[in-house]
């Protein structure tokens, strides 16, 4: 079988992020729970700060430029995905939502998604039930059950049963099951030709009624 | 191979001086830029259709009219003219009577609008946009073929042996184009009635357009009217220039970074590399037209939108001049050389009313 594509959207924006952390972590964890059962993984990281005028740019005209555009469709071809943002106000941030904004809204539909978040503090934590998982639902991705939140003080707790580790542990075997038995089949969707409806088919259908 | 331009009609305000046009200004600066492009050898002249400010044209055939009455040569077209929520009856109507006004110098391009509340200004519901626009097409297209029309559909009151007054000129319908930004049914439309199809070509990269219009000439094939390179195919483009390229870029700057379609955003150099848009010499121009016809095929009309972003009249008539007499002759010539004998020229009544004849004659 070809190798899965996984790929990391991670919506940090210092430079180093500890939500680029947590999603590095998140996808090493993930690829070798693949390894182990024989699949071959690539992983691709999406660094949205790199794309931060893209994505306004997007907004403004309805088109993403290329560097955009080359990481929107490595989201489409996915097998699947692992979203991490810090949590600004109660939510994903502004930056992550408008890099979801400029998604087809189908490019997500059947995806194994393995969402996670970093804060301040745990208080934040459920932000990802009441944001980052409705929004995935919305767009018809499968959440894996386990969404992972680190807090600052996480990075410094110790191994211990519920840690931060073993929650990422899970959370990664969880996306890494899902993923497992797909057969890889990169959909090439922006090559496809238009498809439509025979013109004939869309007046028979008026007349139907 | 036709050349022209094509106005949407928009009230805004000069980003250099901040002077806001009225209204009554627009519209006769609107008129203005038309009778300069025939002055300057134009072939088409093309109005939009918007029901809300900062918009001018809510009435495109009393402008056109107008027009006709003070040109010769000039191709009056639409784009676009809403078939989703006008009345095809009275389409029907206002175009017939426009080409008898003009002597058959009349085209209509369909669309859809570029606000969702349009339709419910006009009591249709947004929901059935493209049904709207595949059946009100299909009574149009009866009512200027038939006299006696029985009809009945889902967005109107049924008519019983209707004839829309008066007759097409010559009883040949206006050509029509339909005008297309993003939806492949629209293309698909045009093919099965074997009319042309526009692709605005403007605010987005040209491997979108060149995937509409590959649907469209293979759709054309597929319903009998002709090869692929046959179909007719309207492209949209827009440019700014000066003698100088840095001059235009220098002049144009501030009415791109505040234009209403694409201000704020991208930078100008970005969005001339990622669209059509050309910012410089007449020469650049030339070449990025030429190179239109590597993407999308021999095609038959080009349309520059010219007059927008709060550009003065003055400029706008300035730029005329220089698409007229450095730019069009040029891409004329270019435009020919090599181009298969096969490929029709682009529409016009006489030769619609001659291709009619040898038909019946050949019967």
């Amino acid at each position: 079988m070809s190798a899965l594509k996984l790929v990391v959207v991670t919506a940090g924006l210092s430079v180093p992020s500890s939500t680029r952390l947590l999603a590095d972590r998140l996808a090493e964890a993930t690829a070798r729970d693949l390894r182990e059962t024989g699949r071959e993984v690539d992983v691709r990281v999406v660094e949205l700060r790199e794309l931060a005028r893209d994505v306004a740019d997007n907004l403004v005209t309805g088109f993403p430029p290329p560097a955009l555009r080359d990481a929107v469709r490595a989201v489409e071809e996915a097998d699947g995905i692992i979203a991490v943002t810090p949590i600004f106000s109660a939510s994903y941030s502004g930056l992550f939502k408008s890099f979801v904004d400029v998604l087809d809204r189908d490019a997500l539909t059947g995806k194994p998604v393995l969402v996670a978040a970093t804060g301040g503090t745990a208080r934040h934590s459920l932000a990802l039930e009441h944001a980052m998982r409705p929004l995935f639902a919305y767009l018809r991705a499968v959440v894996v059950p386990t969404a992972v939140f680190a807090a600052s003080e996480d990075w410094g707790a110790n191994g211990a049963d519920g840690s931060l580790a073993g929650r990422i542990a899970r959370a990664a075997g969880e996306l890494a099951e899902s993923l497992a038995g797909r057969p890889a089949a990169p959909r090439a969707r922006t090559a496809e030709p238009e498809q439509v409806v025979p013109f004939a088919q869309q007046l028979a259908a008026l007349r139907a009624h | 191979m036709q050349f022209g331009i094509f106005s949407v009609g928009d009230v805004t305000t000069d980003p250099t001086n901040g002077r806001t046009p009225t209204e009554h200004e627009r519209i006769k600066a609107m008129v203005a830029i038309a009778l300069k492009a025939e002055e300057v050898g134009l072939d088409v002249f093309a109005t939009g259709e918007h029901h809300n400010p900062p918009f001018v044209p809510s009435s495109p055939t009393t402008m056109l009219g107008y027009v006709a009455a003070r040109t010769e040569k000039l191709i009056l077209s639409t784009s676009t003219t809403l078939i989703t929520t006008n009345d095809p009856v009275k389409i029907a109507e206002d175009f017939a009577m426009l080409q008898h006004l003009a002597e058959g110098r009349v085209d209509v391009m369909m669309g859809r609008g570029n606000t969702g509340p349009v339709y419910p200004w006009f009591g249709k519901d947004i929901r059935q946009g493209i049904p709207l626009a595949v059946e009100n097409y299909a009574l149009l297209h009866q009512l200027w073929r038939e006299e006696n029309v029985d009809w009945q559909g889902r967005f109107r009151t049924p008519l019983q042996s209707f004839t829309s007054t008066p007759r097409p000129l010559d009883d040949t319908p206006p050509f029509v184009w339909h005008g297309s930004i993003r939806s492949p049914e629209i293309a698909e439309q045009a093919a099965y009635y074997g009319d042309g199809f526009f692709a605005n070509n403007i605010f987005w990269p040209k491997e979108h357009f060149q995937r509409l219009i590959e649907l469209y000439r293979e759709r054309y094939a597929h319903y009998g009217h002709g090869t692929p390179e046959q179909a007719i195919v309207g492209l949209g483009g827009q440019v700014f220039m000066r003698k100088n390229s840095q001059d235009a870029v220098r002049e144009f700057r501030p009415y791109f970074d505040n234009a209403p379609v694409y201000g704020h955003g991208p930078s100008l150099e970005e969005f001339t590399a990622q669209t059509p848009l050309t910012v410089g010499s007449p020469q650049e121009v030339i070449e990025k037209t030429l190179a239109f016809r590597d993407t999308f095929g021999d095609y038959q009309r080009q349309l520059f939108l010219m007059d927008h972003a709060g550009l003065p009249l003055k400029t706008v008539l300035e730029q005329l001049d220089l698409l007229g007499e450095e730019v069009v002759p040029v891409l004329r010539a270019e435009f020919a050389k090599n181009r298969p004998a096969e490929v029709p020229d682009g529409p016009t009544h006489a030769a619609r009313v001659a291709a009619k004849e040898t038909e019946v004659a050949s019967k």
